[in-house]
C-alpha cells in the first residue's frame, strides 16, 4: 500500500489546490456583491424585481430568463466567480476519483472521504442549478460552506486508510451514501436560499406601509420562497429514500432495520422537521417566515446528523478514524 | 395566490361551543387540523433528541447504569420518566399515537372527498372567469361552438377530464387534471399508517436473541441455548424454528497499515447448517452484510473474540476441566477477560484470566494487547481456590468469578503449550492454545415485509403528491358579431409557474380554431 501512497497524496494536493481556487471564487463573488452597490442599482431597482439577480439591469419578460445584454461591474466579477467554481468542481471531482482509484472502491469509506464528496455534491448542486436559474448571488454562500467543509476535511478528518470496516462492504454504500450526499447538497443550497429569503422578508417588513422597499441585490422574497420549496420538494423524497435504503442496509449488516442509533435518530429528526416544513407551507399563518425557519432548523438537524453524530456521539456510524 | 387546497383540507376550528357533543366535535376538529399535525411533528422531532444524547437501555445498558451512578440526582428522575428508553416510553408513544390519530382524522374525510371527486365531473365554470387569479381574454373570428370544440380537443389531447355546458347564450368548457396529486398524498399518509402497523406487528410477533458460539461448537435454536433472548408479547418459546448449526471455522483480519491500525477488515464464519433436526446438513458462510436465512429466522454476525483452550488437572493429575472458554474483548486490541470455573476439583478452582492476542506489559497499563490479531498470544491468570458459590442458588455470570469464599493462591502468565503447576500441589493449569468465537444475533421480524411494502408505497405516493400538478381550467365563449369573445382561466393547487402560460396557450388555441376542426365542418 505504501508505494501507492502517491495517488492519495496527489488527491490531497488537488483538494488543497481546489481550496485555493474556491477562495478566489469566494473573493470574486464578494466583489460582485460589493460592485452592485453602486448608484446604478438604486435606479434599476425601481423596476419590480421579477428575477432580481446580481446586477440584473432589465425587467425580465418571464421569470427565470436572465438577460445578458449589459454587463455591469458586479456581474463581471460574478462571472469570474462562476468560472472559478466550475474549475474547482472539476478539480475536486478529479481528487475524489483519484482517491477512489487509490483505494480501489467508492471513495466513501470514512469522514474525510464523505466530506470531500459532500463538498463536491454542494458545488455540483449549485452549478447544475445555476444552468437553469440565476443564482450567482448564492455563490458567496456556497463557496464559504464548501471551503469550511474542505478545511475540516483536510485538517481534522484526514486519514490515509484505504480499506473499509466490514460493515461498509456492501453495494448499499453506493446507493445510500450517494442519495445522502445529493440531499446534503440540496439541503445546503436550500438553506442559503432560505437565509436570503429571511433577509429579504425582514427588509420588506421594515419598509413603512406604502413606501417602496429599498434596493436589493437579491431576488424577491416571493421568488426565494418558491425556489426553496422547489429544492426541498426534490430533496425530501430523496432523503426519504436515503433513510429507507439505510434501513435496508442496516437490516443486513446489524440484524435490524431500525434501532434508534444516533445517526438513525437524527436522520429521522431531519425527516420529521422537513415534513413539518412541507406541512407548514400549506398551513395558514405558517407559510412564509415560520416555514422558512422550520426548514432552517431542518438543515441544522442535518448538520448535527452529518458532523455531530460522527464526531461527538458513540454509535454504529462512528467509524474508526472518524 | 388562491389555493385549491382550501376546499378540501380541514378548516381551522372555531372556538369551543357549549355542550359535550359540541365540545368533542370541536376537540376532534382541533386534533385533526393541519396546525395540530404540524405542532405534533415538531414535538416528535424534539422528543427524539434525548434518545440520541443519553445512553439507551436497548443499545447500551452498561452505559445507562454508569450514567445513573455518576448522576445520583438527575439519573433516577430521568430513569423514572423513561429517558433511558425514550423510544419505548409512554410519552413518546403518546406523541406518535396522537400524530397518527390526527393523521387518520385528516385522511379519512379527505379520502371520501377524493373518491367523490374522482367520480365527478369538473366543476361548472364560474360566471366571471376574469376574477380568477390567472385569466386571459381574446377575441376569435370563429363561432362559439368551434371555439369550445377546439378547446375540448386541446384538453383531451392532454388527457384532461372535461365537461361542457351552456348559459347566457354562450358556451363553456371545464377541464381538470392531476387527480394523482391527491391520490399520491393519500397513499403516502396511509402507507405511513401501514408502516406503523408493520413495526408494531414485528415487535409483537418477532423475537431476537444473542449467542456466542465457539469455533468448532454447535448451536440449536432453543431458548436455553441463548445468552440473551427477547421476544414480542405474542411469541412463545415453542415458536422457535428447530434449526441447528455448527461453527466449523472463523477467520478475522485486521488493518496492519499505519492509518486505522487494528481496525477490523474482514470476518467470516463457516457454518454447517441443518434446517430441521433430521435434515441433510449443508455448508454455508456468514459475514457482516451477509446474514444466513434459515427457516424464517436470520442469523447475523455481530461480533467475535477469542476462546483460550484450558486443561485443568487436580492433585492426582486427573483432568477435571478441558474446554475452550470464550473471553470478552475489552478494547480495540482485543485485550480479553474471562473466567474458568472448575467445580469438579477439590477444593474448587477458579481462574480469572486475561487473554492477550499480542501481549505487552508496561508499568502504566499492566498486561494488555497491542494488536487484535494473535501475533504473540499470552494468557495472564490469577488462580483462586475455595467455594465457587455455585450451590448458593444465586444465578452467576459465566464471565465473573465470585471470590467471596475463595483465596488467591497465585498469578502466572503462560504462552500456548505451557503449563503452570499450581502452588501447594493443588494441581496444574495448561494453556493448550486458543480458538475464536462468533457472537451471533438470531432474529425473526414478521413485520419487515409489511414495512418494506409500506415505505415503497410511501415514496411513490410522496413523489406523485409533490410533482403532479392539480389544475382546473375553464374556457368560456360568448358570441360577438360573426366571431366570439373567449375567456380562459385557470386555478392550481399550490404554486404553479406554468399555469399562466397554459391559460394563454389554451385561449389562443381555442380562439384560432384548429385545422382538424375546419376539415370536419
Amino acid at each position: 500500500m505504501t508505494e501507492d501512497m502517491g495517488l492519495a497524496q496527489l488527491s490531497l494536493l488537488i483538494v488543497y489546490l481546489s481550496m485555493a481556487i474556491i477562495t478566489m471564487a469566494m473573493v470574486s463573488f464578494a466583489i460582485s456583491l460589493a460592485g452592485t452597490r453602486t448608484s446604478k442599482l438604486a435606479a434599476r431597482d425601481r423596476v419590480p424585481a421579477l428575477v432580481g439577480s446580481v446586477g440584473e439591469t432589465e425587467p425580465a419578460t418571464a421569470p427565470g430568463s436572465a438577460l445578458d445584454s449589459e454587463v455591469p461591474k458586479g456581474r463581471r466579477a460574478a462571472n469570474v466567480g462562476m468560472s472559478l467554481t466550475w474549475l474547482a468542481f472539476a478539480m475536486l471531482l478529479a481528487a475524489v476519483v483519484i482517491r477512489g482509484i487509490w483505494a480501489g472502491r467508492v471513495p466513501w469509506g470514512n469522514m474525510y472521504e464523505f466530506s470531500i464528496t459532500s463538498a463536491l455534491g454542494v458545488l455540483g448542486a449549485f452549478l447544475i442549478f445555476s444552468l437553469f436559474r440565476e443564482i450567482r448571488w448564492l455563490g458567496i454562500y456556497v463557496t464559504t460552506v464548501v471551503l469550511l467543509t474542505l478545511g475540516l476535511a483536510v485538517k481534522v478528518l484526514y486519514t490515509e486508510a484505504a480499506q473499509l470496516v466490514p460493515a461498509l462492504k456492501s453495494y448499499w454504500l453506493l446507493i445510500h451514501v450517494s442519495a445522502a450526499v445529493i440531499c446534503g447538497g440540496a439541503f445546503t443550497i436550500a438553506a442559503g436560499i432560505t437565509i436570503a429569503y429571511l433577509i429579504q422578508d425582514r427588509r420588506l417588513r421594515r419598509t413603512p406601509e406604502g413606501a417602496e422597499p429599498p434596493a436589493s441585490r437579491l431576488p424577491s422574497a416571493e421568488r426565494l420562497e418558491l425556489l426553496n420549496y422547489k429544492i426541498l420538494t426534490f430533496a425530501f423524497p430523496l432523503w426519504t429514500f436515503a433513510v429507507v435504503s439505510g434501513a435496508i442496509w442496516a437490516e443486513s449488516a446489524w440484524g435490524r432495520y431500525w434501532g434508534w442509533d444516533p445517526k438513525e435518530t437524527w436522520a429521522f429528526i431531519t425527516w420529521v422537521i422537513y415534513a413539518a416544513y412541507l406541512h407548514a407551507r400549506t398551513t395558514a399563518g405558517w407559510r412564509g417566515r415560520r416555514a422558512a425557519w422550520i426548514s432552517l432548523v431542518g438543515f441544522l438537524a442535518f448538520l448535527i446528523n452529518y458532523f455531530g453524530v460522527n464526531l461527538f456521539v458513540q454509535g454504529l456510524h462512528s467509524y474508526k478514524g472518524f | 395566490m388562491s389555493d385549491l387546497a382550501s376546499d378540501l383540507s380541514t378548516q381551522p376550528a372555531a372556538p369551543p361551543p357549549l355542550g359535550t357533543k359540541g365540545f368533542f366535535r370541536w376537540a376532534w376538529r382541533q386534533l385533526t387540523s393541519m396546525r395540530t399535525a404540524l405542532i405534533l411533528l415538531v414535538i416528535l422531532a424534539i422528543a427524539s433528541i434525548p434518545g440520541s444524547v443519553l445512553p439507551q437501555q436497548g443499545l447500551d445498558p452498561v452505559r445507562v447504569n454508569e450514567w445513573i451512578v455518576n448522576n445520583p440526582t438527575s439519573g433516577p428522575i430521568l430513569k423514572r420518566f423513561g429517558f433511558f428508553d425514550v423510544y419505548a416510553s409512554p410519552w413518546f408513544a403518546a406523541i406518535y399515537l396522537l400524530l397518527f390519530i390526527s393523521l387518520i382524522g385528516c385522511i379519512l374525510p379527505r379520502s371520501f372527498a377524493h373518491a367523490r371527486v374522482l367520480r365527478s365531473k369538473p366543476p361548472v365554470a364560474p360566471r366571471n372567469l376574469t376574477r380568477l387569479p390567472r385569466s386571459t381574454e381574446v377575441s376569435s373570428e370563429h363561432p362559439v361552438d368551434v371555439v369550445i370544440d377546439s378547446a375540448e380537443r386541446v384538453f383531451r389531447a392532454k388527457r384532461w377530464r372535461v365537461r361542457r355546458g351552456e348559459d347566457d347564450g354562450g358556451q363553456w368548457i371545464a377541464a381538470e387534471k392531476g387527480y394523482w396529486r391527491e391520490t399520491g398524498n393519500l397513499v403516502f399518509h396511509i402507507a405511513l399508517i401501514i408502516l406503523l402497523i408493520g413495526v408494531g406487528y414485528g415487535s409483537l410477533w418477532g423475537w431476537k436473541g444473542n449467542v456466542i458460539v465457539v469455533s468448532g461448537k454447535g448451536f440449536s435454536d432453543t431458548l436455553t441455548q441463548y445468552d440473551v433472548w427477547g421476544g414480542g408479547r405474542l411469541v412463545s418459546a415453542t415458536d422457535l424454528p428447530p434449526f441447528s448449526f455448527t461453527l466449523t471455522d472463523f477467520t478475522a483480519d485486521f488493518e496492519r497499515g499505519e492509518a486505522q491500525r487494528g481496525a477490523a477488515r474482514f470476518f467470516e464464519g463457516k457454518l454447517t447448517v441443518r434446517d430441521t433436526p433430521g435434515a441433510v446438513p449443508y455448508d454455508t458462510t456468514i459475514g457482516v452484510n451477509e446474514p444466513l436465512s434459515v427457516d424464517g429466522a436470520k442469523v447475523f454476525l455481530v461480533g467475535h473474540g477469542y476462546a483460550p483452550h484450558v486443561i485443568v488437572r487436580d492433585t492426582t493429575g486427573a483432568v477435571v476441566f478441558d474446554d475452550t472458554v470464550p473471553f470478552l474483548p475489552q478494547d480495540g486490541s482485543f485485550t480479553s477477560t474471562g473466567v474458568v470455573k472448575v467445580p469438579d476439583a477439590t477444593p474448587q478452582i477458579g481462574i480469572q484470566g486475561l487473554f492477550l492476542p499480542t501481549a505487552a506489559l508496561d508499568a502504566v497499563l499492566g498486561p494488555h494487547s497491542t494488536f487484535p490479531a494473535p501475533d504473540d498470544p499470552a494468557l495472564f491468570m490469577s488462580a483462586w481456590v475455595g467455594d465457587l458459590g455455585l450451590n448458593s442458588g444465586k444465578t452467576q455470570s459465566v464471565y465473573r468469578l465470585d471470590t467471596a469464599q475463595m483465596n488467591l493462591i497465585g498469578r502466572k502468565a503462560l504462552r500456548p503449550g505451557e503449563t503452570w503447576d499450581l502452588p501447594e500441589g493443588l494441581g496444574s493449569v495448561e494453556f493448550v492454545g486458543f480458538t475464536r468465537w462468533a457472537s451471533l444475533q438470531i432474529a425473526h421480524d414478521p413485520g419487515q415485509g409489511i414495512a418494506l411494502v409500506a415505505v415503497t408505497f410511501a415514496i411513490s405516493g410522496l413523489l406523485l403528491s409533490l410533482f403532479v400538478k392539480r389544475r382546473r381550467m375553464w374556457v368560456r365563449a360568448r358570441p360577438t358579431g360573426t366571431g366570439s369573445t373567449v375567456v380562459a382561466a385557470g386555478l392550481a393547487r399550490g404554486d404553479d409557474e406554468r399555469l399562466e402560460s397554459l391559460v394563454n396557450d389554451v385561449a389562443t388555441a381555442a380562439a384560432s380554431g384548429t385545422e382538424t376542426d375546419r376539415t370536419r365542418s
